[in-house]
């Protein structure tokens, strides 16, 4: 099993970070990681993305063409990244800020209304977890036990009391997730 | 097994400067590799082990301060990015004249001149043909993984005393910013003073009553006594040839074809080959780990089994030079590259050996 996922959305949504979370989840889990950012002038307020690929197996190049998923989190990235998704892969995007949507016919595509979601609950900061909860519906790369490590990892230890609020934005995420149009 | 963890590539470098036993860092910080001492500067090793870090105001300061303590035996490191690291070619080529060990990392950004920030492999005429002046060698290596990163630090600090020579380590701005799983290998403690002495006679330690001064300099006005440590110079060159050359091989068994890459560029043919052995293209990959010593002969062997070779690069073509040196002119050897900061994708790479080298 190799997973290669691009996401991307603009700097200060998480991108990276949500990344870091999956990734740290898949080591805790055993599996081969790569997390590869955009990094320098294109994270210093403009749009952020990063590559991880989670596998069974060594992983060969960390930079990519094509993704199995696309995890969409802004105008600028869908038009950039909707057409480098394998045929047959996923794309999953927030439609909050969405003018033109997705075109491809050849995909499976899902929107998850996270943006509203976090702003209803008041946590914004957690926005991402529930993009991740969404992605993890569909593909459950990672179980929750080494989700919840992985989060331990990632978050320095003065942010561990926010890791029950993660964990909650997940479940929420799972319940989301909306099909838009689904491959045979 | 040591311990496990999700690292940045800069960050993997100063955690094994750390475990290496480590006695200093002297940095000044530039993107894409400003992580290395901002990880040091963060786990406070002085606490953890003595180590000093220290941030110079320069890197001629830099490069400066590590002679001075590589002077007295102790193991010291240094790192940057490109522009900086040109700024500390005549510190490496006293270091290289005066014997002096160090581990120096190249985290390599795209030039000429500042460039840009993103990743490149446009350094590899300065690490590996010198750089600074004057006929010396660095010891370089190529990692290709975050564990690289890791691992060729402590290998890097084996090197440099082994032979009393600097040592390169030359990635770049990709490997040193992304992060892979890393097996960290244990903590070996710092030298004692008593160790240092017994294991580095030539150091200047301190001069006992019993013995001669110690100096360090790379200075001799005689021209005989000059030509003396050029020849000495060679003959550890020669020596490192011998001894230290380190590849690896993809793929080569059944290969009618060869990508040749270094680095994150052999990241992306490993995935270049699996698309090309999926067309039914019987294509391998040699990964040259040290860059000098450079792989000579194991190239050359590979050069009379297969029909051509693709040396891809993050570059206008330099590593190729030594690859036809190697092999000669017998098959038909090309160059594909992309400059200044972008990455090749591995599809680029598959149809460049469909094009220049296939149908070429």
């Amino acid at each position: 099993m190799t997973e290669e996922i691009i996401i991307a959305g603009f700097g200060g949504q998480g991108v990276l970070s949500m990344g870091k979370i999956l990734a740290y989840s898949g080591v805790m889990q055993n599996k081969e990681v790569s997390w590869m950012p955009s990094y320098g002038p294109e994270m210093r307020g403009g749009t952020a993305n990063v590559t991880v690929i989670v596998s069974d197996e060594r992983i060969s190049s960390p930079i990519l063409n094509s993704f199995d998923t696309a995890i969409i989190l802004n105008q600028q990235s869908l038009d950039k990244f909707e057409k480098a998704v394998k045929p047959g892969g996923l794309l999953i995007y927030d439609p909050n800020g969405i003018t033109r949507i997705p075109v491809r016919k050849d995909i499976n595509i899902y929107t998850i209304a996270a943006a509203d979601e976090a702003g209803k609950l008041g946590l914004s900061k957690i926005f991402n977890m529930i993009v991740l909860g969404g992605f993890l519906k569909l593909k459950p790369l990672v179980q929750p036990e080494f989700i919840h490590k992985g989060l331990e990892k990632s978050l320095p230890a003065r942010h561990h009391k926010l890791i029950p609020d993660n964990e909650k934005a997940i479940e929420i995420g799972k319940g989301l997730i909306q099909a838009v149009q689904v491959m045979n | 097994m040591g311990e496990l963890r999700l690292m940045k590539g800069n960050e993997a470098v100063a955690e094994a400067a750390i475990r290496a036993g480590c006695d200093g860092y002297f940095g000044y910080p530039i993107t894409p590799q400003s992580e290395v001492m901002e990880y040091l500067m963060a786990e406070k090793p002085h606490e953890r082990t003595g180590m000093v870090v220290l941030q110079a105001e320069s890197e001629t300061a830099s490069i400066n301060m590590l002679y001075g303590a590589a002077g007295t035996g102790k193991m010291v490191m240094t790192s940057s990015s490109s522009p900086g690291i040109s700024l500390m070619q005549e510190g490496i080529s006293y270091m290289a004249g005066a014997e002096l060990p160090a581990v120096i990392v190249n985290v390599v950004r795209g030039g000429p001149g500042l460039g840009t920030i993103q990743p490149s492999q446009a350094d590899y005429f300065q690490a590996v043909k010198g750089g600074g002046h004057g006929d010396y060698k660095m010891i370089v290596l190529a990692p290709a993984s975050v564990q690289e990163m890791c691992d060729h630090v402590k290998l890097g600090f084996d090197l440099a005393f082994k032979y009393r020579t600097p040592v390169m380590i030359l990635s770049d701005g990709a490997i040193g910013q992304m992060m892979e799983k890393v097996v960290l290998f244990d903590p070996i403690p710092r030298r004692t003073e008593e160790e240092l002495i017994r294991q580095n006679p030539w150091a200047a330690t301190g001069k006992p009553k019993d013995r001669k001064h110690i100096i360090i300099t790379s200075l001799d006005l005689d021209p005989a006594g000059q030509e003396r440590v050029n020849l000495k110079l060679q003959a550890k060159y020669r020596e490192i040839e011998k001894n230290e050359i380190l590849y690896e091989t993809l793929g080569c068994e059944d290969a009618e074809y060869l990508f040749v890459a270094f680095g994150l560029s052999a990241r992306i043919c490993q995935k270049s080959m699996d698309l090309a052995r999926a067309k039914g293209i019987k294509v391998g990959l040699f990964r040259p780990v040290t860059l000098f010593p450079f792989p000579v002969k194991a190239i050359n062997d590979l050069g009379k089994k297969v029909k051509g070779m693709l040396v891809v690069e993050m570059n206008a073509g330099q590593m190729i030079e030594d690859v036809k040196l190697s092999v000669g002119c017998s098959i038909k050897i090309e160059h594909y590259g992309r400059f200044g900061g972008i990455i090749p994708t591995p599809d680029e790479v598959v149809h460049a050996l469909e094009t220049q080298i296939i149908g070429g």
